[in-house]
């Protein structure tokens, strides 16, 4: 297996940095040899540029893949959303030659050369087929007696013939992941469904959007947790940000949303400021001192 | 997408039955593929309430393409100058700065609070953003969108 070059994306640097954070703690708490990959742009976004021009989509994509290339390193993603691109772009252009040697001869423009030498990691998927949860168990000081809600999030998933991990209908080892820091996960109404973010459904459609977030809180919120646990910042911005709009519109939900990335490094007694989780727009004073109350124990 | 798969369609409905944003919205997915082989259908709106989640693709029991398939049918409504304002503007924010979502001061201040310098990104980088503009002059992004 290659070291790693962690992959920032968008949303995260630029509008949740509390997540880069807490990625940045866990990853060293860990052991696993990273560096950032530097000099990357946004993927590009699925949803928008995808749909837009396949070729620049391509281009873009290959420009990050390549800086890894040139480390020698797979790219390890903290976003659905990158994961997604990146992934799917590497699929593509290993085998269309076709399409490789049109999406080079516009690289080689910037003296760049797709060759198709590394592979694209999620934080889950990564963890999942190289640690395992009960190894990952070994390794939590203070367990979190957490109720959680996990969203995988539709891009870790599917299409399931390229992500490999499995049927998407009910997926567990994102659950075993959360179980692993002593939290649990709450079975709820429309666990797979989407979040109402992606395919540019959110910056065009934002009202369309929030109807489909708002069916996951519904559900969420019948099944009595204390946070919702995702993996990407596209979802998280949309479950965050989104209750913030729906608030103004009368509708109270008020459930704080937390990254993989800040679980697990309040697992490993990191505080909640150090994780980031004060930089949420949806703050839970009830939240805060139950992890406070846990991390207590864990230290007595 | 080839045609050929898209011909397969029985017209089933499993793909709208499947779909979350159709629950709420005009987006009718089985009739988007249907329409789609006999009319250009880049006027329609509907292309855009889909989040591209794939539950349709996974389900269709013809094993079509569906999302894939939407996906090609955006393309070519761009292409014939169908983009949404806020599309636009996205599109703009990636040939400026290299990030479809950029830093702004608010988040500059934030980073600093928490002890993060500048993100190790194009951000951060001038030539590589340079990069990223002739690329996407390259492939003619930039006169597709303006
Ligand atoms: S699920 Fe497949 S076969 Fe059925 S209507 Fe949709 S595209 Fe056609
Ligand atoms: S991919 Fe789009 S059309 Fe298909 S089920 Fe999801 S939202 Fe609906």
């Amino acid at each position: 297996m290659k070291d790693l070059s962690l992959f920032l994306g968008c949303v995260i640097p630029n509008r949740y940095p509390g997540i880069e954070k807490a990625t940045r703690l866990v990853l060293d708490r860990l052991g696993i040899k990273w560096s950032e990959l530097k000099e990357a742009s946004c993927c590009p976004a699925p949803g928008i540029f995808r749909s837009f021009d396949k070729v620049t989509w391509l281009a873009i994509a290959a420009r990050n893949i390549v800086l890894a290339e040139e480390n020698n390193t797979d790219i390890l993603t903290i976003c659905n959303g990158c994961f997604s691109s990146l992934m799917d772009a590497n699929n593509m252009l290993k085998n269309d030659e076709a399409l490789r040697n049109e999406v080079n001869m516009h690289l080689n423009k910037i003296d760049k050369d797709y060759k198709g030498t590394i592979e694209i990691r999620h934080i889950i998927e990564f963890l999942h087929n190289e640690i395992g949860a009960k190894n990952l168990n070994k390794l939590i000081e203070r367990p979190l007696e957490l109720r959680v809600a996990v969203h995988y999030g539709c891009h870790l998933l599917k299409p399931t013939k390229d992500r490999l991990l499995g049927g998407w209908e009910c997926p567990v080892f994102f659950d075993e992941l959360v179980e692993a820091t002593g939290a649990k996960s709450i079975p709820y109404e429309g666990k797979t469904s989407c979040c109402g973010a992606g395919g540019g459904v959110r910056s065009s459609m934002l009202e369309t959007s929030f109807k489909m977030t708002e069916y996951k809180l519904l559900g969420i919120k019948k099944a009595g947790v204390d946070c919702i646990v995702e993996a990407c910042p596209f979802c998280h911005l949309q479950y965050d940000g989104g209750q913030v709009e729906l608030e103004k519109a009368g509708k109270q939900y008020n459930i704080p949303v937390v990254h993989y990335s800040q679980l697990l490094g309040l697992a490993f007694g990191f505080t909640p400021v150090e994780v980031g989780l004060h930089l949420n727009a949806i703050r839970s004073p009830d939240f805060e001192a139950m992890i406070a109350q846990i991390q207590k124990k864990g230290m007595s | 997408m080839k045609n050929s798969e898209i011909l397969t369609c029985f017209q089933c409905g499993t793909c709208t039955g499947s779909c979350p944003s159709g629950k709420y919205t005009s987006l009718n997915v089985r009739r988007i593929i249907k329409d789609s082989i006999k009319k250009d259908i880049s006027e329609q709106l509907d292309l855009w309430m889909c989040t591209t989640c794939y539950n349709c693709q996974e389900r269709c029991p013809r094993g079509i393409k569906v999302t894939d398939a939407i996906l090609s049918l955006r393309e070519k409504a761009v292409k014939n100058g169908k983009i949404l304002p806020a599309h636009r503007a996205v599109c703009k924010f990636l040939i400026e700065m290299g990030h479809a979502v950029p830093i702004d001061d608010i988040h500059i201040a934030i980073r600093e609070k928490i002890g993060l310098a500048q993100p190790e990104t194009v951000t951060k980088y001038p030539r590589a953003l340079k990069d990223v503009k002739t690329l996407l002059a390259s492939t003619g992004f930039d006169e597709l969108i303006k």
